[in-house]
């Protein structure tokens, strides 16, 4: 399944733009990230392709076509985890499955079976008051999974953790994904998580948000945290970096003298 | 990575984090204090009886009210039974109704916006006042009590449970729309389970609700009952049996509220256990 966006933009009805003219593409089994600052659209974005939003311009395309009704057709992770409290971690890992019309024993058996891979052993039947941040991300992460669609969009899912668990994360979503090569769309305002999981990454910029670049990440696979403290990777940081840093100045309205980005950076 | 080692490696727990013991010195600290209270009030109470040498038909001691529950035993028994069975039948049609057309209220946003002033508007109608005309309706058996209860213990249910369906987090109904959940779904698996701790709060005050319900019903016309007793003994000026109707009343009504306790406990730990 290829997804396309051709000329996206979304516009409230208080007159806010959020997104204007975003044209992106994912392939099959692609892993691809859109960096951008905060409040740059990214959110709206996902909402749009994961059908819960409806475009003001501008369309998406499925294998080439216009999609049509995209709620339902598309794997969603928000990015606050969402777990329900009155369900336990197999039972909301299983809700996708349970949705779909499997049923209730099957749908939790299939859960209960991945429970290791997604590092959930012994808590299957805990509420998740009882999980910790990394957990409750990789509960969400395993029933947005579990509902078996080919493209995910994940907004922000490490966003809430501590920069260890992050890094811990990052390098056990890219095991899960290589096992099965789902398409994914990672938001994050994360350049070095960006660099590090994807083949692509768009840089948007903010209000409205708009593409500004697109980065092609041809590090080898399979890729460990390591990889990080490469030459190539510090190039490929620096280059998404540059003009998000831009942004964000010109965001905070504060004109830098050359001698003073110097001692900032 | 073996699932245990990454757990440690995420910074997550291995063991599940165990449920904090209830210690026998914690629950003596949580119930010694409001016994101790209460046995002070009685105290005072008695003292000043004592003391002031107030006549019986006046203020009973809690003595003379204790004797009083005794010698009673049978017609309290007995009128109890009566109230109590007007309060359950009450209550819990207040309870199934009330959820119901909560349910079915906030099911279409326009029947919300038309039905939920109005019902806010209804819990200041004091039900109690139209009791004498339930009664012209449909006569004077237990029908007319039946029905002032389960309308007083109505409203905080019906309000209660739709402020709890509104609660609803926006983000999670749209998650579960992009897993494929139709209206019905999105009520049975996310939106009755986050109203039910407002449901269960609309049913701890509706608890207290229907006991004043019952008394007022029977005053208003009744020949059996706790209500009516109490009206009989204070014509005859027998305060001390009038408190002992009163005590047998505090219990009904002691006793439905833990019931609604215990039933959230069951219903939904999720909420109880983690406060």
């Amino acid at each position: 399944m290829r997804l396309e966006t051709v000329g996206l933009g979304k516009t409230f009805g208080d007159g806010v733009e959020a997104l204007r003219g975003v044209s992106l593409s994912l392939v099959d089994g692609e892993f691809v990230s859109l960096v951008g600052p905060s409040g740059c659209g990214k959110s709206t974005l996902l909402a749009i392709l994961a059908g819960l939003s409806e475009p003001s311009a501008g369309a998406v395309l499925i294998d080439g076509e216009p999609a049509g009704a995209l709620l339902g057709r598309i794997g969603y992770m928000p990015q606050r985890d969402l777990l329900m409290q009155w369900r336990t971690t197999v039972e909301n890992a299983a809700i996708g499955l349970e949705l779909a019309g499997v049923t209730r024993r099957e749908a939790r058996e299939r859960a209960q079976a991945q429970m290791a891979r997604f590092g959930l052993t012994g808590f299957e039947r805990k509420r998740p008051s009882a999980l910790s941040g990394g957990m409750r991300q990789r509960a969400a992460l395993l029933r947005t999974f579990l509902a078996g669609r080919d493209v995910l969009l994940l907004d922000e899912p490490f966003g809430s953790l501590d920069a260890l668990t992050r890094e811990a994360m990052r390098e056990w979503l890219l095991g899960v994904w290589e096992a099965d090569r789902k398409t994914i769309l990672l938001v994050t305002h994360d350049v070095e998580e960006a660099v590090f999981l994807s083949d692509r990454v768009y840089v948007m910029s903010g209000r409205p948000g708009a593409v500004q670049a697109e980065v092609e990440i041809a590090l080898p696979r399979p890729r460990a945290l390591e990889l990080t403290e490469s030459a190539q990777f510090a190039e490929l940081r620096a280059r998404l970096l540059g003009p998000l840093r831009a942004q964000a100045r010109a965001q905070l309205g504060v004109a830098w003298s050359a001698g003073g980005v110097g001692r900032m950076v | 990575m073996s699932a245990p080692r990454l757990a440690l490696a995420l910074g997550g727990r291995l063991e599940p984090r165990p449920r904090a013991a209830l210690h026998s010195r914690a629950a003596l600290a949580r119930v010694a204090p409001p016994l101790l209270f209460g046995v002070l009030v009685v105290g005072v109470w008695w003292g000043y009886v004592a003391i002031s040498g107030v006549s019986e038909s006046v203020l009973p001691s809690p003595g003379q009210v204790a004797r009083a529950l005794v010698r009673d035993r049978s017609v309290l028994l007995s009128s109890g039974w009566t109230t109590l069975s007007e309060i359950l039948i009450g209550y819990a049609i207040a309870a199934f109704v009330g959820v119901a057309i909560a349910a079915a209220v906030s099911s279409a946003r326009v029947l919300e916006r038309a039905v939920y002033p109005w019902l806010v508007a209804t819990q200041m109608v004091p039900i109690p006042a139209i009791a004498p005309v339930v009664i012209l309706w449909t006569g004077f058996d237990i029908r007319p009590r039946v029905i002032v209860i389960a309308l007083v213990s109505f409203f905080p249910v019906v309000v209660n449970t739709i402020d709890g369906l509104r609660a609803t987090d926006g983000e999670l109904v749209g998650l579960l729309r992009t897993l494929g959940a139709r209206r019905w779904e999105l009520f049975r698996v996310a939106r009755l389970p986050s109203a039910l701790p407002y449901v269960f709060s609309g049913l701890r005050v509706a608890a207290a609700f229907a006991v004043i319900g019952a008394v007022v019903a029977e005053w208003a016309g009744a020949s059996s009952g706790l209500g009516y007793l109490v009206l009989s003994y204070s014509s005859q000026t027998a305060t001390s049996d009038v408190f002992a109707a009163v005590v047998v009343l505090a219990a009904i009504g002691v006793a439905l509220f833990a019931l609604v306790g215990v039933a959230e406990r069951i219903a939904i730990p999720w909420w109880t256990l983690e406060e």
